[in-house]
């Protein structure tokens, strides 16, 4: 063995030498939009964990007297006002980012699992499993997203279990497109091949082999998916059709807000403005982070910049 | 005995395929070869880019089922193997990749990478794996250090290394390396082709060697043969074959490998056009479009492969099995 050439392999394979306090491995991760949209969500998730902390008031407690008082800021005891029952709007705010939150991942989670899982099956084995697993696909997808939801919650009616149903029979379809391409193309691999040739199973195959190398592609749609649930979640509520209305939601306060918005624009405009602030930053979170996990991508991107 | 016998093996693949299944058509990628392979030996099989040369080391470990044709393992026929069965002969027969890029899971570190095969068939677990794991690491030539890193903090040749290791780990006997050098700079070849050859000796290991590199295949085989769209057509000692090549086409591919000796002459045969499709590959000898001997007979009758000693061709020209005109020593 030429053991001087070895040791210059060593060497060039060795990472460069660190020189920032960041750690390495973070600062890939410090772009304007992983930190904007980090920090967005990142309040997101504190308002929602802190929500029976924080919250000044009861967001359930009417008072019909005070009822439709405008934002106070930090004048007064309701900060960004009362609601047509007096109910206090920050409060509520707070409670609706809870919920939103709590539906959102469960529907990410849960489809994300679904559509990972049958789109690796799907790609993996190919042939007649592959055919049916798309058939199905195709056939949901047929269906509007959001009138397949409304048919659900109008047939079995209210409740958190069937939204997040609702929600998620159409929300595992994309992962399962991409998860099944991906699958298509790792199960030629020769790493797949090595395995096989080692006397794996099929099933060890599709848990270390597969699934792994499909989890980049899962965060990213992940995080996107996770924006089309909160709208999803809250178009549902401002219909009527979303949780029970005991629970506040930014979708139902929209839609409560609706019918004063020409006299009392606060109902309707903070819920409004958590949604679309929400979903930003979700999305320019997602956006960030699939510059990251797909350079090829984010290379060309620049090139046009 | 021979630790492999292949016999008359087939590997058709399907193509094209049209509506309703119309106008499908074959490509014969594999199409009726035999021949054995001796315990401890190294098999070099040289051939052009698309000559099955893969297609048939991938058929020995039944990465890719074979169409027809039988494949006998230290006795045992491969090919009627069922799963569970085949699951166990694995251990026995390894592969090495050619693109060291491709061959390990990006996910996965050195240790699960080289340590999977034994997992897999419970040679060893815990703190015992570990250990034999890091012994294979530090007898291909890496650290033990690297254990714990992912595949793309390595070169190619570390990578090459971890593939060996990987084939080593469940102490195989018999290791298809299909074009396991091509793809590293020649410096570190060298390396792979001696640690190749170091393992060999220590471990009694057979090796499949399949390159398109004849100065590779000359270095580390003691048998060589040549394969052309999907057929065998010269076996015989690796000097046999570079000082006595029978076969018009042996003889164009050994025109065509450079020297490093630029004394020594070389008359070029330059073969004329690609390899046929093999698809529709050419009548009789599917040689003769390019072989600048051809006559009458070989486009109307395919030439079996002729044995004299331990030196096989398959022309009706050249060679033992000969039936026309000129005699070998004339070129």
């Amino acid at each position: 063995m030429t053991n001087s050439a070895l040791t210059e392999e060593a060497i060039l394979a060795r990472p460069a030498a660190q020189g920032s306090r960041v750690p390495r491995g973070l600062r890939p991760w410090l772009t304007p939009k992983i930190v904007l949209g980090g920090g967005i969500v990142l309040v997101l998730v504190i308002m929602g964990v802190l929500a029976p902390a924080i919250s000044p008031f009861d967001p359930n407690r009417q008072n019909l007297l005070g009822a439709m008082q405008a934002p106070q800021w930090l004048a007064g005891a309701h900060f960004l006002g009362t609601d047509h029952v007096g109910r206090d709007i920050l409060s509520r705010i707070f409670y609706g980012a809870r919920i939103s939150l709590v539906i959102a991942i469960t529907v990410v989670v849960i489809s994300g699992i679904v559509g990972v899982g049958l789109g690796a099956i799907s790609g993996y084995f190919a042939g007649k499993i592959d055919f049916a697993i798309q058939k199905l696909v195709e056939v949901v997808w047929a269906f509007p997203p959001l009138l397949l939801a409304i048919a659900i919650m109008a047939f079995f009616g209210q409740g958190l279990g069937i939204l997040i149903f609702a929600l998620v029979i159409q929300r595992w379809i994309p992962y399962c497109r991409v998860a099944r391409g991906q699958a298509l193309s790792l199960r030629s691999r020769d790493f797949v091949h090595a395995a096989r040739s080692l006397g794996a199973r099929n099933a060890r195959i599709v848990m270390k082999h597969i699934l792994p190398n499909l989890m980049q592609a899962a965060t990213v749609i992940g995080t996107f998916a996770m924006a089309t649930a909160i709208i999803a979640e809250a178009s549902l509520s401002f219909l009527g059709l979303g949780v029970p209305p005991s629970i506040p939601t930014w979708g139902g306060m929209l839609a409560d807000g609706r019918a004063y918005i020409s006299t009392s624009w606060w109902l309707a405009l903070f819920p409004g403005l958590c949604i679309f602030f929400t979903v930003l930053g979700i999305n320019l979170l997602g956006d960030g982070m699939r510059d990251i996990f797909d350079p090829r991508l984010k290379r060309s991107g620049q090139g046009m910049g | 005995m021979a630790l492999l016998e292949i016999r008359n093996l087939k590997k058709h693949f399907p193509v094209g395929g049209g509506f309703l299944g119309r106008g499908a058509e074959t490509v014969k990628a594999v199409d009726g070869v035999t021949l054995s392979v001796e315990d401890g030996e190294t098999l070099g099989l040289v051939g052009e880019s698309g000559c099955g040369k893969s297609t048939l080391g991938r058929c020995i470990i039944r990465l890719i089922e074979p169409s027809d044709g039988q494949i006998v393992f230290d006795g045992q026929d491969v090919t009627a193997l069922d799963a569970d069965d085949m699951r166990v002969l694995r251990r026995r027969m390894q592969i090495i990749f050619q693109d060291p890029y491709a061959s390990l899971n990006p996910r996965m570190r050195v240790g699960e990478i080289v340590g999977e095969g034994m997992q897999i068939h419970k040679l060893a677990k815990g703190g015992e794996l570990r250990d034999r794991v890091m012994q294979l690491l530090a007898r291909v030539g890496l650290r033990e250090e690297h254990f714990d890193r992912y595949p793309h903090e390595f070169s190619g040749g570390q990578r090459q290394r971890i593939g060996v290791a990987r084939a080593l780990a469940v102490n195989a006997q018999f290791i298809v390396a299909d074009e396991a050098v091509s793809a590293l700079d020649v410096s570190i070849q060298a390396q792979i082709l001696n640690l190749l050859q170091d393992l060999q000796e220590e471990f009694k290991l057979t090796y499949f060697f399949i390159s398109h590199d004849l100065r590779v295949v000359e270095h580390i085989s003691d048998r060589v043969a040549v394969m052309y769209l999907g057929k065998l057509v010269e076996i015989a000692p690796a000097e046999a074959i570079y000082a006595n090549a029978q076969h018009p086409y042996t003889r164009a591919l050994l025109s065509a490998a450079p020297l490093p000796d630029p004394s020594r002459k070389t008359e070029r045969m330059v073969l004329q056009g690609d390899v046929p499709s093999p698809i529709n590959p050419p009548s009789g000898c599917s040689f003769h479009p390019r072989c600048p001997f051809a006559e009458k007979i070989c486009s109307e009758v395919e030439p079996a492969l002729v044995r004299d000693g331990d030196h096989s061709v398959a022309c009706h020209v050249f060679g033992p099995g000969a039936t026309v005109g000129r005699a070998a020593e004339t070129v």
